[in-house]
C-alpha cells in the first residue's frame, strides 16, 4: 500500500465534444444546448460503460462560472437528473475556477478513502456561449482576485498570462519563447485534428506554426501574446467514476477497464498576493511534486502526460512545472518536439485546452479521462503507446493565475 | 479653431438616411470620447431629418452600433475610463459608454437645431438643387464660420459652393455604404477651400477611423467615376448580346462575368442594385450634366425607374429586387423588362453556363481569395490562364478587364486621380475588389 490506505480506480471517463468557434456544428446566433444536455449526455456516456448505475453512492458537480454565464447556483442539483436511482443521493458541487474539476476528482477521492462510499461519479460542465468573449471575460475574471479587476485587460486572463509571456521575454528570449509557443500551438491543433470531440477537429490551418507566429495587437488584443495562445471559449462536459476495488464489482467494471489512482499533489495559493516570479508556476510546481513523491516516482516513470495550458506560455511553463524540463527550458523542449504524440513525453495528446477546448470547469475531469483512456487503450487515433517502464500516465489541472492546483498520477492497468 | 472645440457641437442632416445613420454614429462616437475627456464641457451632436420615422429609428440603430463598436474596441475603452473607480468589468465600460453616446444625441425634423453648430454634415439623397437648397438655408441659420462637409459622390463641390454661396467653407466626404464598416473616404476640395479647412478635414476622418484618398473635384471622382461608366459599359454589352441570348439571358451573363470570371465580390448588376438603380441615374445625371464632353446616358435605366423597379436596400438591410429578384438576399430572378417581369434563373442556368464556357483554371471564388495569403500570386496565375484561354465567356471577360482598364487610365489621363495607385486603392478600398482596375492582367 503507497500514499494511498486503500485502492482507488478511475473508470468509464466519458468526454463530450466541445462545442463552440472552431466546430462546424457551431451556430451562434441560434438556440443552443445548456448546462443539463452537457451533464446529462456526459453522465449518459459514463453509464453506458458500466452494468450497475445504482452502484454509484454520491456525485460531485464541477463548474466554475455557471452562476454567471448561466445564472444558476446550486450545482449538486443536477447529479440526480443523471439517473433516477440517483434522487436522494449525496451530492456536492465544487468550484475552484478552471481548477473546479481538479477539486471534485480530490472530493471523489476523499469520500472514498473516508470510507463513506464505494463509488463516486465526478461530472464537470461548462457552458460559456450564452455570451460574447468580451462579457465573458469579466466571468473569467473571476478566478483572480477581484481587487485587480478594475486595473486588468479587458481580456483580464489572456492579459495575466501575456504578462507572464512578456517576463519571460525579456529572460530567456523573446524569439525562443515566441518559437516555443507557436509549436505549442501547433502540437495542439495536431492532436487536435486526431479527436473527433475537439473543438479545433475542423481546423484547416495548413501552416500552423506561421499562423501562430502572426504578431500581437495589442491595440484589441494583448502586449506578448495571439488569439492562438489561448484556450477556447467552450461548452462541454464530462464525466469519470471513481470507485474502491469493492465498488468496481458492483459496478460491474473489469479492472482492466479502470486505472489506479497512485497519488495525487493539492496546491493553493493566496489570491490576494501578487505572484512573485511570473517565469514560474510555484503552486503547480509544488502539487506536481506532491504527486510524484507520494506516489514514489519522477518523471521518468510517466509515460502519458495531460497539463493545464489555458494559454500556450502556461503549456511551457508546465513543462517546466512537472520537471519534464529545466527552468527556462520548456520552450526548447517543446520546439524541440519532445511533448508530440511520438516523443519524450506525450503530452496533451487529445489537444489540450488549446486544441480540444476548455469548457472551464469540466477541464480537470476531462484531463483524467484523457489519462485512463490513455492508460486503459480507449484512446482511439489519439493513442500513444504506453511503454511498459513507464506506466504511468500524469495530469496537472490549474486554476486561475497558478493558484488552485490539483496534480494526479494513475496506473496502467495490469 | 481646433477640431476638438469644432466639434463641440455638430449637426447631420439626412441623418435617418443610409449614409447619414452611419456618419451620426461615426460622429457621435468621436464626440463622446471628447466628453468623457472633458465631462464638464457640454456637447452636442444634432441628428436631423425630415422624415419623422427614421428619426425615431435611429436612435435604436446608434445603440446598436455603439454596442458593437464598443465591444470591438473594448480595450481601448477601458483605458479612458480608467479613472473612473464606479465602472469596473466591460459592460460597465460598454453600458457608460453607450449612454455617454445617446446623451450627446438631440433628434430633430427641424433645421433649426443646427444653429449653433460648427461643423455640418449633409447627407441627403444626390440630388443637386435639393442639396443646394438646403445648403443655402443652413448658410442662414449657422454660424457664419460654420464648415459644411457634404456627402457627395458625385457633385462637383466648386458648384455646390457656389450655389449655395458658402465661400469655400465646404469639402465633399464621400463615404461608401455603410459608413460605419466601409473604410475608406474619398476626400475632395475645391480652388476655393482653405489650406487650414483641408487640415481639419484630414483630421476628423482619420478620427473617424476613414482611411482617405484625395479626389479631384470633378463629377463622379473616383469611385462613381469607374463605376458608373462600368455600369454602362456592362448596359452596352446586354444591348449587344441581348440579340442572341434575350435581355434577362444577357444581364445573367454579364453579371457572371463580372463576379466570376472576374472575381469581384458581386456582379456588376447586382452591384447597381445594391447602390440602388435610382441612386445610379441620379448619378448619371450629375455627371452627365458636369461632364458635357462625353455620353453618359441609359435608356434603360430610365425605363427601369419608369417601372418602378430601383433596387435598394429595405430598413433591416435586405436587398429589394432590381436587374435582379433576390430570395434571402442571393440572386433567384432577372428581369425581363419587355414583360415587366422577372424569369427565374433556374429556368436558363444550365444552358447559358454552358455557352459561357469553363472559368480558365486556377479559378478561386472572391470570398476564397479574400482570405488567402498569397491572393497576388494566384490572382496572377489566374488571370494568365484566362489571358492565354478563349471561349464565349472568357472573351467577355477579356473585353471587360480592358474596358475597366481604359475606365481606371482615363480617370488618371482627366485629372480625377493623382495617380494610378489612388484609382486602384479606390475600388480595392470601397468597392473591396481584389486588384486594382489598371493592371498587367490584360
Amino acid at each position: 500500500m503507497g500514499f494511498l490506505r486503500k485502492k482507488n480506480y478511475a473508470t468509464a471517463g466519458y468526454n463530450t465534444m466541445s462545442m463552440g468557434h472552431g466546430r462546424k456544428e457551431f451556430k451562434p446566433k441560434e438556440k443552443r444546448p445548456g448546462l443539463e444536455h452537457y451533464i446529462e449526455k456526459a453522465g449518459q456516456g459514463t453509464l453506458a460503460q458500466i452494468k450497475n448505475p445504482e452502484a454509484i453512492d454520491e456525485g460531485v458537480i464541477t463548474n466554475f462560472m455557471m452562476g454567471r454565464y448561466n445564472r444558476q447556483g446550486n450545482r449538486p442539483g443536477f447529479f440526480p437528473m443523471i439517473h433516477p436511482s440517483f434522487r436522494y443521493k449525496p451530492a456536492t458541487g465544487t468550484e475552484g475556477a478552471c481548477d473546479s474539476g481538479g477539486l471534485g476528482l480530490v472530493v471523489a477521492v476523499k469520500t472514498i478513502l473516508a470510507d463513506v462510499a464505494d463509488v463516486v461519479m465526478v461530472v464537470g460542465v461548462e457552458v460559456q456561449t450564452t455570451v460574447k468573449a468580451v462579457y465573458g471575460a469579466d466571468y473569467l475574471a473571476g478566478a483572480g482576485w477581484y481587487h485587480d479587476r478594475k486595473h486588468g485587460h479587458a481580456h483580464f486572463f489572456p492579459g495575466q498570462f501575456s504578462d507572464r509571456a512578456g517576463v519571460c521575454f525579456e529572460k530567456f528570449g523573446k524569439d525562443k519563447i515566441r518559437d516555443g509557443m507557436a509549436w505549442w500551438y501547433a502540437r495542439a491543433i495536431e492532436n487536435a485534428r486526431r479527436n473527433p470531440k475537439a473543438q479545433e477537429y475542423h481546423n484547416t490551418i495548413k501552416d500552423l506554426y506561421a499562423a501562430a507566429m502572426t504578431p500581437p495587437n495589442p491595440k484589441v488584443f494583448c502586449d506578448n501574446i495571439n488569439v492562438y495562445h489561448c484556450s477556447k471559449v467552450s461548452d462541454g462536459g464530462t464525466a469519470l467514476i471513481f470507485a474502491s476495488e469493492e465498488g468496481l464489482k458492483k459496478l460491474g467494471v473489469d479492472k482492466k477497464d479502470a486505472a489506479e489512482l497512485v497519488s495525487w499533489g493539492q496546491s493553493e495559493d493566496d489570491i490576494t498576493n501578487p505572484q512573485p516570479d511570473l517565469t514560474r508556476m510555484m503552486a503547480s510546481t509544488k502539487a506536481a511534486s506532491l504527486a510524484y513523491e507520494r506516489a514514489g516516482l519522477s518523471k521518468k516513470d510517466i509515460g502519458v502526460l495531460e497539463v493545464h495550458d489555458c494559454f500556450a506560455i502556461a503549456g511551457l511553463l508546465m513543462m517546466e512545472a512537472t520537471g519534464f524540463a529545466g527552468y527556462g527550458e520548456g520552450a526548447d523542449f517543446v520546439t524541440a518536439g519532445k511533448t508530440k504524440k511520438d516523443g519524450e513525453i506525450p503530452t496533451n495528446a487529445t489537444g489540450g485546452l488549446i486544441g480540444y477546448g476548455h469548457p472551464v470547469g469540466a477541464t480537470g475531469v476531462r484531463q483524467a479521462v484523457d489519462v485512463v483512456h490513455q492508460l486503459t487503450g480507449k484512446a482511439y487515433d489519439c493513442q500513444v503507446s504506453i511503454d511498459s517502464n513507464r506506466p504511468y500516465g500524469m495530469m496537472v489541472s490549474m486554476g486561475g493565475n497558478d493558484i488552485t492546483v490539483v496534480s494526479m498520477i494513475f496506473k496502467k492497468p495490469e | 479653431m481646433k477640431l476638438d472645440e469644432l466639434l463641440e457641437n455638430v449637426s447631420v442632416i439626412g441623418a435617418a438616411g443610409k449614409m447619414g445613420s452611419g456618419i451620426a454614429v461615426l460622429l457621435a462616437q468621436e464626440v463622446a470620447k471628447l466628453k468623457i475627456k472633458n465631462p464638464d464641457k457640454i456637447y452636442k451632436v444634432n441628428l436631423i431629418d425630415v422624415n419623422k420615422q427614421g428619426v425615431e429609428g435611429l436612435r435604436k440603430y446608434i445603440k446598436s452600433q455603439t454596442i458593437k463598436i464598443a465591444e470591438k474596441y473594448i480595450v481601448s475603452l477601458r483605458h479612458t475610463y480608467e479613472s473612473r473607480e464606479d465602472i469596473v468589468e466591460n459592460w460597465e465600460v460598454i453600458d457608460a459608454f453607450v449612454d455617454e453616446t445617446l446623451g450627446i444625441l438631440n433628434f430633430g425634423t427641424d433645421f433649426e437645431l443646427a444653429k449653433n453648430s460648427k461643423i455640418v454634415f449633409e447627407a441627403v439623397i444626390e440630388n443637386e438643387e435639393l442639396k443646394v437648397k438646403i445648403l443655402k438655408e443652413l448658410k442662414i441659420i449657422c454660424p457664419e464660420d460654420t464648415l459644411f462637409f457634404t456627402n457627395t459622390s458625385s457633385i462637383p463641390i466648386r458648384f455646390l459652393d457656389k450655389e449655395a454661396g458658402l465661400q469655400g467653407k465646404i469639402i465633399g466626404y464621400h463615404f461608401y455604404n455603410p459608413p460605419v464598416v466601409q473604410k475608406l473616404l474619398e476626400l475632395i476640395s475645391s480652388d476655393e477651400t482653405d489650406k487650414e479647412f483641408k487640415d481639419i478635414a484630414n483630421e476628423l476622418g482619420k478620427r473617424l477611423g476613414k482611411k482617405l484618398f484625395l479626389s479631384n473635384d470633378i463629377a463622379g471622382f473616383i469611385g462613381n467615376g469607374h463605376f458608373i461608366r462600368d455600369g454602362l459599359y456592362a448596359i452596352s454589352e446586354v444591348n449587344r448580346l441581348k440579340e442572341g441570348h434575350s435581355f434577362s439571358g444577357a444581364i445573367y451573363i454579364i453579371n457572371r462575368i463580372t463576379q466570376d470570371f472576374l472575381i469581384r465580390p458581386m456582379g456588376i448588376f447586382q452591384l447597381i442594385d445594391y447602390v440602388g438603380i435610382d441612386v445610379f441615374q441620379c448619378i448619371l445625371k450629375v455627371m452627365s450634366k458636369h461632364l458635357r464632353d462625353e455620353t453618359l446616358h441609359s435608356k434603360l435605366i430610365d425605363k427601369l425607374i419608369e417601372k418602378n423597379i430601383r433596387g435598394g436596400q429595405r430598413a433591416d438591410g435586405s436587398q429589394k429586387d432590381g436587374f435582379l429578384k433576390y430570395e434571402r438576399n442571393r440572386p433567384v430572378g432577372v428581369y425581363d423588362v419587355e414583360k415587366s417581369e422577372y424569369v427565374t434563373i433556374e429556368s436558363f442556368k444550365d444552358k447559358l453556363d454552358s455557352q459561357i464556357g469553363n472559368l480558365p483554371d486556377g479559378f478561386n471564388p472572391w470570398r476564397k481569395l479574400v482570405k488567402a495569403s498569397n491572393k497576388a500570386d494566384m490572382l496572377s496565375t489566374y488571370f494568365g490562364n484566362l489571358r492565354n484561354g478563349d471561349g464565349f465567356g472568357i472573351e467577355l471577360a477579356k473585353s471587360y478587364l480592358a474596358r475597366s482598364k481604359e475606365i481606371g487610365e482615363r480617370l488618371v489621363k482627366d485629372g480625377v486621380a493623382t495617380s494610378s495607385d489612388d484609382v486602384n486603392a479606390v475600388l480595392i478600398n470601397g468597392f473591396f475588389w481584389l486588384y486594382g482596375p489598371i493592371n498587367d492582367y490584360i
